[in-house]
């Protein structure tokens, strides 16, 4: 019996049952642009950067089960359009000043900006004003540059055990919160050491003391870019992303 | 994103030089210093195009141009001008650094109250000594909010950077130039 496969872009890919787009496309080393999907987590499909044709039907490939004979558009043009669109959206509506940001270089919303070629946020800055939280000794978090991915949310409730981090409100007005009464980090039982520290893509969730240790210019995606990272991407686990930090 | 503009190369407009210009409004001049980093290669651009308007020529008003490349956000009254008048001369604007793509920078004020600013900067700070803000009419006004100029003028390029590299903006240029859509990959296409 044949092993079943989708056409991805073409080309035939294997999977096993209850596998996704995303996980076919991942193990045989293909790169589909993402920012909410992380392989240790159960998929969330927010951030839409994943976005595929399949079978003629725009799909999240993190969430859609791929099927025997399946035939999905990934690396087109219009498809990249479409997900540099949501990219400059997502740069204007938060605070996005890479020269300011210590994950910049490390930061996957800046890598597929690059991947994705967006030179410029084209839309009007929105300028949020949102106090960061300096109180926790070891982090500091800064929600100006919150993309809503609920990774922080989902290892702190999922692996940690501990929710620290939910959003709250509806529509443009949805924001990250930490749980303490104060609203607080400091107020938490939160650490560095938990998985929620570990997985922001963004730079939201900043060790504190080990600014610029690695220089602008030496970082993981200065040195190669996000989309030739795939294998790495997905061995990605909790000891392997401290390396963002430090 | 920028509208598709080429602009002719020098042997189809008959060998004519092309001009160009530069100009920075609220910005530091780090894409200034950064484009004197092509070093030698001026003398190969010198080849292809006259300056108009610089910092490089001190030239204070732009003639009508090809090429203009501007650096910095728009942040008083002074700068809307020239980015005005910088645009209706250069037939090609290009917006060059972090500052002139989303504000960068100087827009970091933009979530302050800017008269508070004027007062902490001016009055309260701990080294201040009979201090006062600044009121000379010759002054330009500072504006309420920093603005990237794409919200003022239509913009034909950008080259992001916190600043471009040298080589970036000789990549950019040489593009232009021989009439290819420019392009920047990996590593040139950085916003730090």
């Amino acid at each position: 019996m044949t092993q079943a496969s989708i056409l991805l872009d073409g080309l035939p890919i294997p999977f096993v049952a209850g596998q996704t787009i995303m996980d076919a496309a991942t193990a045989a080393g293909i790169f589909i642009p993402h920012l909410c999907h992380h392989p240790d987590f159960k998929p969330q499909g927010s951030c839409k950067l994943c976005t595929v044709k399949a079978n003629g039907r725009h799909v999240s490939a993190c969430f859609t089960p791929a099927r025997d004979g399946m035939e999905v558009e990934n690396n087109t043009p219009d498809l990249n359009d479409k997900r540099r669109t949501l990219l400059q959206m997502l740069f204007v509506e938060g605070n996005h000043f890479c020269p300011s940001c210590e994950k910049s270089g490390n930061c996957m919303l800046q890598a597929l900006a690059y991947e994705l070629e967006m030179l410029s946020p084209h839309f009007d800055q929105f300028y949020p004003d949102r106090p960061v939280d300096a109180s926790h000794p070891e982090v500091l978090l800064d929600f100006n540059r919150c993309i809503l991915c609920e990774l922080c949310v989902r290892a702190s409730r999922d692996v940690d055990g501990k929710s620290v981090f939910a959003l709250s409100g509806r529509g443009i007005g949805k924001h990250l919160i930490v749980n303490a009464e104060s609203g607080r980090l400091a107020d938490t039982n939160f650490s560095w050491a938990d998985k929620a520290a570990q997985v922001c893509p963004v730079g939201v969730i900043l060790r504190k003391r080990v600014g610029f240790a690695v220089p602008i210019g030496k970082r993981r995606y200065d040195v190669e870019p996000i989309g030739m990272q795939v294998e790495r991407m997905a061995a990605r686990s909790a000891g392997e992303e401290g390396m963002d930090g430090d | 994103m920028a509208t598709e503009m080429r602009v002719e190369s020098a042997a189809v407009a008959g060998n004519r030089k092309l001009r160009l210009a530069t100009a920075s409004l609220a910005g530091c001049f780090g894409c200034h210093m950064s484009f004197l980093d092509i070093d030698e290669r001026l003398f190969a651009l010198v080849e292809r195009v006259d300056f108009d308007r610089s910092p490089l020529t001190d030239i204070k008003h732009c003639g009508p141009c090809d090429i203009g490349l501007i650096e910095g956000g728009i942040c008083n009254a002074e700068n809307v001008h020239v980015l005005r008048e910088f645009r209706s001369h250069c037939k090609v604007l290009i917006a060059i650094g972090a500052c002139a793509i989303n504000g960068g920078l100087p827009a970091q004020r933009n979530h302050l109250d800017l008269g508070q600013c004027l007062q902490e900067v001016y009055l309260t700070a701990p080294d201040v000594v009979s201090g006062q803000i600044p009121n000379d009419p010759e002054l330009p006004l500072p504006l309420d909010k920093v603005h990237p100029i794409h919200e003022i003028v239509r913009v034909d390029y950008v080259i992001p950077g916190c600043p471009p590299s040298g080589d970036a903006i000789w990549k950019f240029l040489t593009d232009l130039l021989d009439g290819r859509t420019p392009r920047l990959g990996h590593p040139m296409l950085h916003f730090d």
